[in-house]
């Protein structure tokens, strides 16, 4: 394979052409703009960084944010596990549509998730009137965000599970059978060693996107500053009030916490391959 | 492929499993598409075109259209120089490349408008400069291009580069071996090659560029009428309380966003996708 690699280099044309537009192009759209950002807090200094990140309103945001993104990829981890399980174990009718649908909250724009969530949940909404009634107020409380939040990943554990369950050989659970393994030992001890670096990446992409979603909390969630303001409606109050150097410190604490994620997914997918490796 | 594991009958296991995922599945996914349709058409037909053919949404149809025309063959090519830089060449910083191509799709909507103000608003890195020379970007249609461009960079390059790995290069060399020059090996062989994974690609980025809300929010200022595309528009009316137009807005983008998965597992029936991995 390397030598092949080795010897494959610099024989297709487009190297210089494709080195040079792929460069200029991620230096001005993508590079650039983070170091502005970036820049823009280191210029603060460390003080009034420091005063910001900490002040009373940031921490509860952060709270609230990390809180409800806990609890939404708790949710998401589950319901994802089990969507996965079902799609590619099983056989029933509505099979394909489901599987279809499971991507519907990557397209469907995060404003009109919001819309739609805000309007099942109200007083007279389709899932307002049975649970008001009931002393369940989801509108503008902690519980619409999270709900907000598990809409708009449901699709990350499902897809990254999926793919690794369909590659698990049949014949490694019929040989752990054979062997006198009961349906609850083949599945701790066969098929949850080789799921779970791809369960775990599906459950932090799940939480990196809860944590910085906005379009569809923001139509649930009523900012209420301390109750159910997260940290991206924080940048953006910030930034209506003309208070840009809180917007870019409170900015620099989640493009860190997108670091930070991105860090660890690829860190799990090299111990994916690694452990597939070994498997063959 | 799947489900190939013999079960001579149902489980109680499976029973329920099956039956807990459909429920749960219907109460999240379905009934909230279900209720875009029904509260976009609920005072009738005539009603909802009314509502799309309001000023405000028809301008916001326009420029959601626009942001599209401009963004989606930009990102598109630019999927496909990535794709074609890191599959068929071997060079050091090429994994730092494509993890710098996938940055925008780890972060947050907000934190992406908000670097694009502080790089051409009036208090950023270059907003000085260009306000100097009389061009002013921050609030108009071009920072909505701008941060589109940004936060779908990665769409088409992550559903090239696994197909393009696994194609390896060898019909390019053929190709070329049978004296094509470089333009007529991509014309005749590679973009047939990848062309299915490549209109998903786009149609995954068209969805997302139409229905971008938090990076355009902070760059496109509150100006109605002049920035406001549908997303936006759609936040607009529901503030206003017009829930029925606000429901007629989001049904267009609703549209694409089902037609986009139409699109998807058509192409997945047909064997070719990244298997769905976003």
């Amino acid at each position: 394979m390397a030598t092949r690699a080795l010897k494959q280099r610099h024989l297709l044309p487009g190297f210089g052409l494709t080195l040079g537009v792929t460069m200029l192009y991620l230096a001005v759209i993508v590079v650039l703009p983070l170091a502005a950002m970036l820049l823009k807090s280191a210029s603060l200094g460390w003080d009034d960084l420091w005063r910001i990140v900490s002040s009373r309103r940031a921490v509860s945001a952060y709270g609230i944010t990390f809180g409800s993104a806990l609890l939404a990829t708790l949710f998401n981890g589950l319901f994802g596990l089990l969507l996965a399980w079902v799609l590619v174990r099983y056989r029933f009718p509505g099979k394909r549509l489901l599987d279809a649908l499971v991507d519907l909250p990557f397209a469907l724009p995060t404003a009109v998730a919001g819309l739609t969530l805000v309007t099942l949940f109200s007083e007279n909404g389709w899932y307002g009137h049975l649970l008001i009634p009931l002393g369940i107020t989801v509108n503008y409380t902690q519980a619409g965000i999270v709900i907000a939040m598990i809409f708009t990943s449901i699709p990350f554990v499902v897809r990254t599970v999926q793919p690794v369950l369909e590659d698990i050989q049949p014949d490694i659970e019929e040989a752990a059978r054979t062997l006198g393994a009961t349906r609850r030992q083949i599945f701790a001890r066969v098929i949850w060693p080789v799921l779970m670096p791809a369960f775990i990446a599906g459950c932090v992409l799940s939480f990196a996107r809860a944590i910085g979603e906005f379009g569809g909390v923001v139509f649930i969630a009523g900012n209420l500053p301390g109750l159910t303001e997260v940290v991206s409606l924080l940048i953006f109050i910030r930034l209506e009030e003309f208070s840009y150097e809180g917007a870019a410190a409170l900015a620099t604490v989640l493009l860190l916490v997108a670091f930070v994620t991105l860090l660890v997914t690829n860190l799990l997918q090299a111990w994916q391959l690694r452990y597939l490796d070994k498997a063959r | 492929m799947s489900s190939t594991l013999p079960s001579p009958r149902r489980s109680g296991t499976e029973l329920l499993l099956i039956g807990l995922a459909l429920v749960l599945s219907a109460f999240v996914l379905v009934v909230p598409v279900a209720l875009i349709f029904t509260f976009a058409l609920r005072s009738g037909v005539g009603a909802y075109f009314a509502n799309i053919l309001e000023p405000g949404t028809l301008h916001a149809v326009f420029l959601t259209v626009l942001a599209s025309i401009v963004v989606v063959p930009i990102n598109v090519a630019f999927g496909i120089c990535v794709a074609w830089l890191v599959t068929r060449f071997r060079f050091p910083g090429r994994q730092l490349l494509v993890t710098i191509t996938e940055i925008p799709f780890s972060i947050s909507p907000i934190v992406a408008g908000v670097c694009y103000l502080f790089l051409y608003g009036g208090q950023g890195l270059l907003g000085p400069l260009l306000e100097a020379a009389g061009i002013r970007l921050m609030f108009t249609m071009a920072a909505i291009f701008l941060v589109s461009l940004f936060v779908t960079a990665p769409f088409v390059a992550r559903e090239l580069i696994p197909l393009m790995q696994q194609q390896a290069g060898e019909d390019e060399e053929a190709a070329l071996s049978l004296g094509a020059n470089g333009w007529q090996m991509f014309w005749h062989v590679t973009l047939p090659n990848i062309r299915w994974a490549l209109f998903y690609g786009a149609v995954l980025c068209n969805a997302r560029v139409m229905g971008e809300f938090g990076a355009v929010s902070v760059v496109a200022g509150a100006i109605r009428g002049q920035t406001q595309t549908l997303p936006l528009q759609i936040s607009l009316l529901f503030n206003d309380f017009n829930i029925s137009g606000a429901f007629a807005a989001a049904s267009t983008l609703a549209l694409i966003a089902v037609l986009t998965i139409i699109a998807k597992a058509l192409l997945e029936a047909r064997g070719i996708g990244s298997g769905g991995r976003h």
